[in-house]
C-alpha cells in the first residue's frame, strides 16, 4: 500500500517543454487514470516516476520518501507484455521479484491460479494469446515487491472484445489486492470503467486540466458502461479532450 | 528426423554409385581417382595403422575449439559491455580473418616452434571469429522493449546482462558454435600440415606425397565424419538448452 505525490514536476528535451509544473497524487489503494491525447507526455511522466529520466525541476514522493531519479521504486506494466520468450509463465511472473529478492514461486502459482492461468503455468509466452500474455504481465506487476503499480496503456494492442474481458478481469483481481494504481490510457470508456479518479492531461506542456471523480460503486459490472450516467461522463470527458485539440 | 534424412542419403548414394561405375567403366588409375570401394577397403584394412592419427586430431580439435570458443565469448562480452572498445577493435577483428592461414602457419612455426602452441593459435584464429561475431550481434539485437521493461522494473546493468541479454543471445551463440565447430576440424588438420608427428593432417600429407590417393580420400572421409560429429554434438546441446524455441511456431 502506498501513496504517490508528484510536486511541481517539469521536464524538457532540448527546447521542447514536455511537462510544466505537474502536480498529481495517488492515494492509498486508489485507482487513478491519466487520460490524454497521444503525445501529451504520458510516457514521459512514467519514465520520470520509473527513474529513467531526471526531472528539470520538482520532486516525486512515494510514501513521503523522495524517489526522484531512483530506479526500481515502482512496479511497471508496459504497453507490450514484454515477457521473456525463454521463460515459462511462472518464471516470467517472478522476474520483477527476482530483481530484488528470492522469488516466492508458491505465491506466484497461487496468484496465477486465481488469475485463471492455472493451465498455463509451465507454458511459454509464444503459446499464449495476446490477452493471456497481458494477464501474465499484470500478474508479474502484482508480484513485484513495490506497492505502486504503473500501467502504461496495457490494453491498447488488444481487440475490442478481449479488451473488455481484460478490463473486467483486471478489476476483479485488483479488488482483491487493492494496490495503488496509476493507469495511463487514451481510451475514455476504459478509464471511466476502471478508475476511482481521472486526471485529464492537456496539450504540451502537459498538466492536469481537469480532475474527475468517478461516482460508481465497486464491484462494477459490464452493464454499467451502457447506463445514462456513464454515457454522460463519457460525453463530458470527450468534450474536455476535444477542447484541448481545438486549441 | 529419419524421414527427413532419406533425401540427402539418396543423393549421396547416387553420387557414390555414379563414381564407382565411372571409375570401373573408364578404368581410371587408382593414383588419380580411386573407386569408392577401393577407398572403403583401405579405410577398413588400414584402421590399425592410422587410427592414432584420428584420435590425435580429435584431441587437438577439442582443445582448440574450447580455447577458441572461450576467447570468442570473452571478446564478444568485453566488446559488448564497452562500446568504445568495440568501435576501436571491431575492424581489427575482421582483419584478423583476412590473414591467409597458409601463409601465417609457417611463420607461427618460426616463432613458436613445432609444439602445441602454433597449432592452437591456428585453430583459435579460425574458430573464435564466428563465435565472437554471432555473440556480439545476438547481444546487440536484444529486444529494446524488454530492455526498457527491465530498466523500469529497476534492474541493474548486471541483471540486464545476465537475465536478459545473455539468454537472448543464446540462439545466436549456437549459430556461431556450429560454424566454429566445423572450422575447428579444418583448423586442426591445417595446423598438422605444419609439422606434427601425428594427426589426420600428417597422414594426409604422407599419403599424397606417396601417391596413395585412396588414403587421401580416407583422410577426407574422416574429416567429414568429425565435422558432422562435432556439429551433431552442438545441435544436441542447443536442443537441451533452448527448449523454448521449439514452441515458437506452435
Amino acid at each position: 500500500m502506498s501513496t504517490l505525490a508528484i510536486k511541481d514536476l517539469s521536464k524538457s528535451f532540448g527546447g521542447d517543454t514536455i511537462l510544466s509544473q505537474l502536480e498529481l497524487k495517488v492515494n492509498e489503494g486508489e485507482f487513478v487514470s491519466l487520460l490524454g491525447p497521444s503525445g501529451s507526455g504520458k510516457s514521459t511522466i512514467f519514465h520520470l516516476i520509473g527513474g529513467l529520466y531526471q526531472p528539470d525541476k520538482g520532486i516525486i514522493e512515494l510514501d513521503g520518501k523522495d524517489i526522484t531519479g531512483q530506479k526500481g521504486s515502482i512496479s511497471y506494466m508496459p504497453q507490450s507484455p514484454s515477457l521473456f520468450p525463454w521463460r515459462t509463465v511462472l518464471e516470467n511472473v517472478v522476474l520483477a521479484q527476482e530483481l530484488f529478492e528470492k522469488p516466492d514461486k508458491q505465491k506466484a502459482t497461487e496468484m496465477l491460479t486465481r488469475a485463471g492461468l492455472a493451465d498455463y503455468i509451465n507454458s511459454y509466452p509464444a503459446q499464449l494469446s495476446g490477452g493471456m500474455r497481458q494477464r501474465v504481465a499484470f500478474v508479474r506487476s502484482l508480484l513485484s515487491p513495490q506497492s505502486l503499480i504503473c500501467l502504461d496503456e496495457p490494453f491498447s494492442a488488444l481487440d475490442e472484445f478481449t479488451r473488455l474481458d481484460m478490463q473486467k478481469w483486471l478489476l476483479s483481481i485488483w479488488e482483491e489486492e487493492r494496490p495503488s494504481v496509476l493507469f495511463v490510457t487514451h481510451n475514455i470508456e476504459e478509464t471511466i470503467f476502471l478508475s476511482d479518479r481521472i486526471l485529464v492531461l492537456g496539450a504540451r506542456p502537459a498538466n492536469v486540466i481537469e480532475e474527475i471523480s468517478i461516482p460508481f460503486d465497486r464491484p462494477r459490472e459490464e452493464s454499467l458502461t451502457l447506463t445514462p450516467e456513464f454515457l454522460q461522463l463519457k460525453k463530458q470527458i470527450f468534450h474536455t479532450l476535444r477542447g484541448i485539440n481545438n486549441d | 528426423m529419419i524421414r527427413k534424412s532419406w533425401l540427402p542419403v539418396t543423393v549421396i548414394l547416387f553420387i557414390i554409385i555414379i563414381w564407382e561405375l565411372s571409375s570401373r567403366f573408364f578404368a581410371i588409375p587408382d593414383w588419380i581417382l580411386p573407386a569408392p570401394t577401393g577407398i572403403m577397403t583401405e579405410a577398413l584394412a588400414g584402421w590399425a595403422d592410422y587410427q592414432h592419427h584420428i584420435f590425435s586430431t580429435i584431441q587437438l580439435t577439442i582443445y582448440g575449439f574450447l580455447l577458441g570458443v572461450t576467447i570468442g565469448l570473452l571478446i564478444a562480452i568485453a566488446l559488448h559491455l564497452m562500446p568504445k572498445l568495440r568501435e576501436a577493435l571491431y575492424p581489427l577483428l575482421i582483419m584478423s580473418q583476412n590473414i591467409p592461414i597458409i601463409v601465417l602457419a609457417p611463420l607461427l612455426v618460426i616463432w613458436f616452434g613445432f609444439g602445441l602452441t602454433p597449432k592452437l593459435i591456428i585453430i583459435v584464429l579460425v574458430c573464435f571469429f564466428p563465435i565472437a561475431v554471432a555473440t556480439i550481434d545476438g547481444l546487440r539485437q536484444t529486444n529494446p522493449e524488454l530492455i526498457h521493461y527491465m530498466k523500469m522494473a529497476g534492474a541493474t546493468n548486471k541483471q540486464i546482462f545476465t537475465k536478459l541479454e545473455l539468454p537472448h543471445a543464446l540462439p545466436s551463440i549456437f549459430s556461431g558454435l556450429k560454424i566454429s565447430a566445423t572450422y575447428s576440424v579444418m583448423g586442426a588438420v591445417i595446423s598438422e600440415w605444419l609439422g606434427a608427428n601425428q594427426g589426420i593432417g600428417v597422414y594426409m600429407t604422407l599419403a599424397s606425397s606417396s601417391f596413395r590417393t585412396d588414403r587421401v580420400f580416407v583422410a577426407i572421409l574422416f574429416i567429414m565424419i568429425l565435422c558432422m560429429l562435432f556439429f551433431a554434438i552442438i545441435i544436441g546441446l542447443e536442443k537441451l538448452l533452448i527448449r523454448w524455441r521449439k514452441d515458437e511456431n506452435g
